[in-house]
């Protein structure tokens, strides 16, 4: 193992790091707000993917269109199943919410095997050139994923310190009481978050599909590695999800040089569980 | 009572199945400064967070310029006139203290850049440290976030719970000056307070609140004139 493939393995543990920050940020701002784990949200992923690669295939566009349908048809799913199911238990306990969560987790990827079918896809067909630098090797799918996520982190960025919706929705997530006595209209922010949670596990579905294949399962697999992100960042805080993702991402792909890939989701894991032990409210302080 | 701002009568009523509230009332007129003192336990923060909507009322009712907001919701009391400021967790903390303010102004589409002049003029200080994060704040200057965030919506009155709760003397003494600057702009100020003397010193009328209901009545300087006040509830 020398500097070159470590370097290597960087490389793709940025790519990884990027897939589970996008779904991480999702996961974070919805658990500020609304108090609960929402397990469907690997496959909001998956459904904003394949909607993705139906539209592209049959309609014969470039990758980068599927980007915006992803993300469109993830937000919406995310709306639809707010509104419908989540709406309506708003008061209840949290771990109601949890577990009815883990329901449409399976009922939506059961709708994905459904329409797709079980068997895997590849997204890109035929064979990529590689880019070289030196003797490094980078893939041009690797390229769109790190600079599509800068770009949506960016945006995003812009959106909660800039917009009037932005800025309700960290205070809602700050101090839900005060919100609601200062005169913000809660449940108008709920959607607005559940669209942009949802817009941007579309987007990590698509680069997901990107980097490896297309499977009803791809969404699910990685929500753990996305919950292990999360907790790492400071559950409740969108910042600290894009630190905890790239951690996680870097370290899955480096162990690798020392330990079969088959480990990767146990040192996600690993670090999840010395984070809890360490410093339980995350590297950015999050909730409890 | 038209020339009531705001008036509870008879109200009866809590937050579970408990009435903590056994027929209390109260009024404030425009440009008033209304103080509720008591004992623990006598329902004064209860009274004052009927009047937003924040408690369960069973009977009586509340009516705010005219209007009868008996167990209305807060967000649609706020449109009317009406802010509250709590007495903990009264400011968003990761947020700076501008981004406060402006929450407090989320109601409003027009430009409220004047509003925001008015609260620096009487808060300095907010205006200085207005890019620092309200959470990083001392108690004293959080209460003038707080109180900033409420005046955004240029109300007819605010709701003070406990503003100097926690307060050094000091600050407990500023916060009090700042009250009667913005009961100087023509809003109506109803609080609850524990450091009734120096509450009652800047009050126009006083409320004494025992047992879920009114005891006594009065003017702020009538009341701290009342000898039988001060031993029992004043710290004699």
């Amino acid at each position: 193992m020398d500097f070159i493939d470590l370097l290597q393995l960087l490389i793709y543990g940025v790519v990884l790091g990027s897939i589970l920050t996008l779904g991480a940020i999702g996961v974070s701002l919805l658990f500020g707000i609304l108090r609960f784990s929402n397990f469907a949200h690997g496959d909001l992923m998956t459904v904003g993917a394949y909607v993705a690669y139906a539209v592209i295939s049959s309609f014969g566009l470039p990758i980068w269109a599927g980007l915006p349908v992803a993300m469109i048809t993830s937000a919406l799913v995310a709306v639809a199943v707010d509104q419908s199911v989540y709406r309506r238990l708003r008061r209840t306990k949290p771990v109601i919410l949890l577990i009815s969560s883990f329901g449409m987790a399976l009922v939506v990827r059961a709708i994905v095997q459904l329409i797709w079918g079980p068997q895997d896809r590849a997204l890109v067909k035929g064979i990529q050139i590689p880019i070289r630098l030196g003797d490094i090797v980078i893939r041009p799918d690797h390229l769109w994923i790190i600079g599509g996520t800068l770009v949506i982190v960016i945006l995003l960025h812009l959106f909660l310190s800039r917009t009037r919706m932005g800025k309700a929705m960290r205070a809602l997530s700050d101090n839900m009481d005060l919100a609601r006595v200062t005169g913000i209209d809660a449940e108008r922010v709920i959607i607005w978050t559940w669209a942009l949670g949802g817009a941007l596990a579309g987007a990590a579905g698509l680069f997901l599909a990107l980097d490896a294949r297309l499977t009803p399962m791809m969404g699910w697999t990685a929500l753990l590695p996305i919950f292990a992100a999360a907790i790492l960042g400071g559950f409740g805080k969108p910042y600290g999800a894009i630190v905890g993702g790239m951690v996680i991402g870097i370290v899955s792909e480096m162990s690798t040089a020392v330990l079969p890939s088959a480990y990767k989701p146990a040192i996600a894991f690993a670090v999840m569980i010395i984070m809890l032990i360490v410093k339980p409210n995350g590297l950015l302080g999050g909730r409890k | 009572m038209s020339d009531k701002l705001l008036s509870m009568t008879h109200l009866v009523g809590g937050y579970g199945g408990n009435d903590i509230l056994k027929g209390a009332s109260l009024t404030v007129a425009q440009d008033e400064v209304v103080v509720i003192v008591g004992p623990n336990g006598a329902g004064k923060s209860t009274l004052m967070k009927s009047a937003f909507g924040l408690v369960n009322i069973r009977e009586g009712n509340i009516v705010f310029q005219g209007e009868d907001i008996t167990n209305m919701r807060p967000d649609l009391i706020v449109r009317r006139g009406m802010s509250y400021v709590p007495q903990e967790k009264n400011v968003f903390p990761s947020m700076t203290v501008l981004e406060n303010l402006e929450m407090g102004a989320y109601l409003r589409r027009d430009d409220y850049s004047a509003q925001l002049e008015r609260i620096f003029e009487i808060f300095p200080r907010l205006k200085e440290r207005r890019k620092q994060l309200a959470g990083s704040m001392s108690g004293g200057e959080r209460q003038m976030v707080a109180m900033g965030r409420a005046l955004m919506l240029d109300p007819k009155l605010i709701l003070l719970d406990e503003p100097t709760a926690g307060l050094s003397p000091l600050f407990i003494e500023q916060t009090f000056d700042r009250i009667v600057e913005v009961n100087k702009m023509g809003i109506g100020i109803l609080m609850v307070e524990q450091n009734a003397k120096q509450a009652l010193e800047i009050a126009h009328r006083g409320y004494v609140l025992a047992m879920g209901r009114n005891r006594y009545e009065d003017t702020g300087a009538g009341l701290l004139g009342n000898r039988e006040i001060a031993e029992m509830f004043l710290g004699g």
